[in-house]
């Protein structure tokens, strides 16, 4: 099964959950007086979901092993990861997981500071005395933008200041 | 009309008014540049300055310079790093940010200067002619039209997509609108598919998605595979900054009529810039022949002007409803509604006769501000390419910090980020099976308004007859249904030609 069969068949399924929450879970908490009116809340989710499921039929019997034989030159060929820096990839989403989580406890510039810095490390980058400097510079520079010349909040320090 | 022009230039051309606008062009490119600071918000930050200024012409003289100012800088991050951070510059980044990669960014930041320019100028012109009669023609447009319209939109993604593609293409658009779809509903204020978590009940913001969809896989594409980032922008190949008088006359036509399409799309209410962009895109990508089809996507100058002048058009197409009805066609002018009535002013029918120096002055100003804005960013133009040049292991962290910036400032809320890197993940595999994401973000935003006119037009007729029995929606209906098919058969006719040639043989 290729990827893009995969894809469309959990579109498929998506579309059924929809469409099972438009046509029955949604139908059965209307309102009394809500049952004569023309245009519903579920009105147009029921015909997304029909369309929907035809949609990815369609994709499912297009797409098959001969259709996406080759692959563009700049695309990425996913059948062979290896050749790729996937885990560099892998550590800087998880990076991105720890900035969104840290943002609000330990403040703006420590956690922005420390995403720059640990970015680059994880890019291979080793010089520290040019990393860390542009680093703190940039958080301060963007926080200043941001709250002090734009106006919009973003709390500069840990939660114990 | 002369006396009214003349009035208007002799306000906006006080060194106040002219500063304002310099000031205005400044503060919107540098602002709009940061993703997820679009217009509307800038605008929206700029209102208090505005007021304090107290002269109602300046203050709308220095926030129609923010305006332009900041579409154009959001050009430039679409065209740079693929981060649109605004829905009318997402199909720019659909053929700039591959000339960008060729190494081309200067002349594709030049073209996105010049073709903003061309369709803010042709735009201005027709707006002084057309406007009041314009005004009359858009409010012939009901929301049954509007709902044609969109799916008009809607179908046109089978021009973003090769053939062999338009499933797929469906499938995301489809997939984009039921995103639109979760959090509180159109014209009832129930939350539904939130699944019961409360942050999805206000919606999943436009920006997230939008970083998500473009900005995240880019950048991921550009840790997995370093070889990617050596073709973009290496050397200095940037210097490349002229376009040829070849180049010149391959995209003046399309200059031409995408101004004034933008402008007509851009004057009727709801419509906006998003859709002149995305329209213009498409209807220059089907009028191409050949060679120059293939290109659209992978590069096209043709591919960069469209968009670029259809939403400028547009978006001073989008003062006609404002200025003479009252009636803002955009969320940003509906920020500029605002502010005019804060500052005393009341748009309307009698807004021409009532005030002739402040309708007459932002006219002028347009020009003005086009003009600056072009003497402003052609000198800067190799500065803002050299971006490109900074060491790929400090600009990736920080496209992707400024990816989750933009997600970030607009709700001031971290499950943003969780929810940006989630759907960014899901976009990457689904960017490896060869799914284009650009119509499940047109889905997206269009979504909203399809829905809203939908039910608005079957709560008028009772029922779905008005797609019968309105004669325009009817029409715009079945070029909806022949704009999806037109690829395939164009594909026949071309199989079937070949299949020809070759028994001719």
């Amino acid at each position: 099964m290729t990827l893009d069969r995969a894809i469309a068949g959990i579109f498929i399924l998506l579309c059924l959950i929809y469409g099972y929450t438009a046509f029955v879970t949604m139908e059965a908490n209307l309102l009394p007086f809500e049952l004569n009116m023309v245009f519903l809340p579920n009105t147009m989710p029921k015909w997304l979901s029909i369309l929907g499921v035809i949609v990815g039929l369609v994709v499912v019997i297009q797409s098959g092993p001969k259709a996406n034989a080759e692959i563009d030159a700049g695309e990425i060929d996913y059948r062979n990861m290896r050749q790729y820096k996937l885990a560099q990839a892998l550590f800087l989403l998880a990076l991105m997981v720890t900035y969104a989580l840290l943002l609000r406890p330990i403040g703006f510039l420590a956690a922005t500071t420390g995403f720059l810095a640990g970015g680059s490390m994880i890019l291979g980058e080793r010089k520290y005395i040019v990393l860390i400097p542009i680093a703190v510079f940039t958080a301060f520079l963007i926080w200043y933008l941001v709250q002090e010349v734009l106006g919009i909040f973003l709390r500069p320090w840990p939660w114990f200041i | 009309m002369l006396e009214g022009l003349l009035q208007g230039l002799n306000t906006a051309l006080t060194l106040q008014n002219l500063l304002m606008v310099v000031a205005g062009c400044i503060i919107g490119t540098v602002i709009g540049m940061l993703p997820g600071l679009g217009p509307m918000s800038i605008i929206a930050i700029m209102i208090p300055i505005a007021i304090k200024i107290g002269d109602p012409s300046a203050a709308l003289i220095l926030l129609a310079g923010v305006y332009y100012g900041a579409i154009f800088g959001g050009s430039t991050s679409s065209i740079l790093i693929n981060a649109p951070g605004i829905a009318g510059t997402v199909a720019t980044a659909f053929d700039g940010y591959p000339l960008a990669r060729q190494g081309k960014a200067g002349k594709a930041l030049t073209i996105a200067a010049i073709s903003s320019f061309a369709g803010g100028t042709v735009g201005a012109v027709l707006l002084m002619g057309f406007a009041p009669a314009l005004a009359s023609v858009a409010l012939l447009f009901h929301s049954a039209e509007y709902f044609a319209l969109m799916v008009v939109g809607l179908s046109a993604i089978s021009a973003f997509t090769g053939t062999g593609h338009v499933a797929k293409a469906l499938m995301m658009t489809v997939l984009g609108v039921m995103l639109a779809t979760v959090g509180e509903s159109a014209l009832f204020n129930a939350p539904r598919f939130t699944m019961g978590i409360l942050d999805l009940q206000s919606g999943i913001s436009f920006i997230t998605l939008a970083m998500a969809l473009f900005a995240l896989p880019e950048a991921l594409y550009l840790v997995l595979d370093p070889k990617r980032s050596n073709t973009g922008g290496a050397g200095d190949k940037i210097t490349d900054l002229r376009i040829s008088k070849a180049e010149a006359k391959k995209i003046a036509p399309v200059v031409g009529r995408q101004s004034i399409q933008g402008f007509l799309i851009g004057v009727m209410p709801g419509a906006g810039a998003t859709l002149a962009s995305f329209l213009g895109y498409a209807v220059e990508r089907n009028i191409a022949k050949g060679e120059e089809r293939a290109e659209f996507g992978k590069g096209s100058i043709k591919g960069l002007a469209a968009p670029e002048t259809a939403n400028n058009a547009a978006c001073t197409g989008s003062f006609v409803p404002l200025l003479t009805l009252g009636i803002p066609g955009s969320g940003t002018t509906a920020i500029l509604l605002g502010a005019l009535i804060a500052l005393n002013v009341t748009p309307g029918p009698r807004l021409m006769i009532d005030n002739p120096t402040i309708f007459w002055s932002v006219i002028i100003s347009m020009y003005i501000g086009n003009v600056v804005l072009l003497i402003l960013n052609l000198p800067l133009i190799p500065y803002i390419a050299k971006l490109l040049l900074v060491p790929r292991n400090y600009l990736i962290p920080f496209i992707l910090f400024f990816t989750m910036m933009g997600s970030y400032i607009g709700q001031n809320n971290s499950t943003e980020l969780l929810m940006l890197t989630g759907m960014g993940i899901v976009a990457t595999i689904m960017r490896f099976a060869g799914f284009p994401l650009a119509p499940m973000l047109i889905g997206f935003i269009l979504g909203q308004m399809l829905e809203d006119n939908f039910g608005r037009a079957m709560n008028l007729t009772d029922g779905i007859s008005f797609m019968w029995e309105r004669p325009m929606t009817m029409v715009l209906l079945i070029l909806a249904i022949v704009l999806l098919f037109l690829p395939s058969i164009r594909e026949q006719l071309a199989a079937w030609r070949r299949r020809g040639v070759a028994e001719g043989d």
